[in-house]
């Protein structure tokens, strides 16, 4: 059976990033040799055709903070010529109107701006910077200059009882999408899952906002919500299932089936500066390992519901993490032995204090 | 609907590699049939939705597609796909 074509290219262009968000989803050791070396433009450029012609059509540019990247207006051309949808997904402290204007001319599409809060005090606080009122006055440069605006904010016990404020806000801005997204537990959520897990009431009446909301203003925003896997009993399709539908490229060239597969053990990536994307996709050792449903053990292997082609036995890092074995079911699955050790996730939510992303001091793990 | 347009954003567009129309939306794509993307294609805030029937009956021998087109158009609002170019 030939290989499912991909249709998201997930590009995060560097790590680099004046926040400092404590839930940020980049590898810890971002500070590390191996990530300061950048891909150059010519490179993505090349990528990006090679993408579209696996498949790929929706392309997120994404990091760190992709305005850092000089050649971005470059980049956004290349996406454009490649045939591909780009996304800039940007914190919103270096968008400029000069900047903002080049992109669009570029042949950018859509910009999503990512806030920490819908209160400005909260907002910088959360992010470890005074970002908020920049924040603002990208998004009305973004409609200004006829994108489609979506807004970002990364949910958690600290900001999800503003959810009204939140989805008032971004009707207000005028945004056409609202990704309300739970936090996951990667990157540097993982040494703050207890400042961040969210109360089951919490998550309750945010879900009740939301239906409130959708009830009122209808198609106008559409509002994206999804429960955080911590409080289902049955796993989500991690990345629409591996090597299935999107493909993630770290700033130096390593092709990863997800952003959190860097923390599995023994995966080695291939990079687009030694193979051709296709023969990634289709060949490699990290896509192929947990592809389809061969790799699969109990009780996956003979799953009472039938679900091995719809969830794809879930997340392998949550898996990695929670039972030490990647090829594990995923936890939050209630057939899983080890479906107790999210249970106990659940109850260690306690107020303590952040550890801010960085890409100086070491990570406190 | 008086003169319907596609949503901000969106992009009408026939994938090569997989051989089908979609509309691509931030973040996502919806697949059409050859026919809706006739008619979306035709969605430019300009032409009233009789208009739009008009060049689709045209095409298609005349035939009676006015209650197809405003069907598709509904489903596509409902979505917020599709929006009112009329103040
Ligand atoms: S999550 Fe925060 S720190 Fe991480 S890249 Fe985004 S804005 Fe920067
Ligand atoms: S046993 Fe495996 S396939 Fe079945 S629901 Fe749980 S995670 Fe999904």
């Amino acid at each position: 059976m030939p290989h499912p074509k991909p249709f998201t290219l997930i590009a995060e262009l560097s790590y680099r990033c004046p926040l400092h968000c404590p839930y940020c989803s980049n590898p810890v050791d971002i500070g590390g040799d191996k990530y300061r070396r950048e891909l150059e433009t010519e490179d993505w450029i090349r990528t990006f055709s090679e993408s579209r012609r696996l498949g790929v059509l929706q392309l997120a540019l994404t990091g760190g903070e992709t305005m850092l990247r000089r050649d971005l207006t470059e980049l956004c051309a290349g996406a454009r010529d490649a045939g591909l949808y780009s996304s800039l997904i940007t914190a919103g402290t270096l968008f400029t109107r000069e900047r903002a204007a080049a992109l669009k001319a570029g042949g950018l599409d859509h910009v999503q701006i990512s806030i920490q809060s819908p209160d400005p005090q909260e907002n910088d606080r959360i992010a470890g910077n005074r970002s908020f009122e920049k924040k603002i006055t990208a998004a009305r440069l973004v409609k200004e200059l006829d994108f489609p605006l979506t807004i970002n904010c990364v949910l958690h016990r600290h900001n999800l009882d503003r959810i009204e404020e939140l989805l008032d806000l971004a009707l207000e801005l005028g945004a056409q999408r609202l990704e309300l997204a739970n936090t996951q537990y990667y990157g540097w959520a993982v040494p703050n899952q207890e400042a961040l897990m969210p109360t089951w009431e919490q998550l309750q009446r945010g879900e009740e906002a939301v239906r409130r909301f959708r009830e009122r203003v209808g198609p106008k925003v559409d509002v994206l919500w999804v429960l955080p896997d911590f409080y289902e009993d049955l796993p989500k399709p991690c990345m629409g299932g591996w090597g299935r539908t999107a493909m993630v490229i770290a700033p130096n060239g390593d092709v990863l089936p997800c952003q959190a597969a860097s923390t599995i053990p023994g995966l080695e990536f291939a990079n687009v500066m030694e193979h051709p994307l296709e023969w990634i996709w289709n060949e490699s050792e990290a896509f192929a390992r947990f592809r389809g449903t061969d790799w699969m053990q109990e009780p996956c292997r003979s799953c009472p519901l039938g679900r091995q082609e719809e969830d794809w036995g879930g997340c392998r890092c949550q898996a990695l993490r929670l039972t030490g074995d990647a090829a594990a079911t995923d936890p939050v699955c209630r057939f899983s032995p080890h479906h107790d050790r999210v249970l106990s996730a659940r109850e260690s939510a306690q107020p303590s204090e952040f550890v801010y992303r960085t890409m100086k001091r070491p990570a406190r793990i | 609907m008086t003169r319907p347009r596609l949503v901000t954003g969106a992009r009408l567009r026939y994938d090569e590699v997989r051989e089908e129309h979609l509309l691509l939306v931030p973040e996502g794509a919806v697949r059409l049939n050859p026919t809706a993307a006739e008619v979306l294609e035709l969605c430019d805030g300009e032409r009233s939705l009789d208009d739009i029937v008009g060049v689709i009956a045209g095409r298609y021998d005349n035939a009676d597609v006015g209650g197809d087109v405003r069907e598709l158009l509904d489903a596509m609002t409902n979505r917020g796909l599709v929006v009112d170019a009329a103040p």
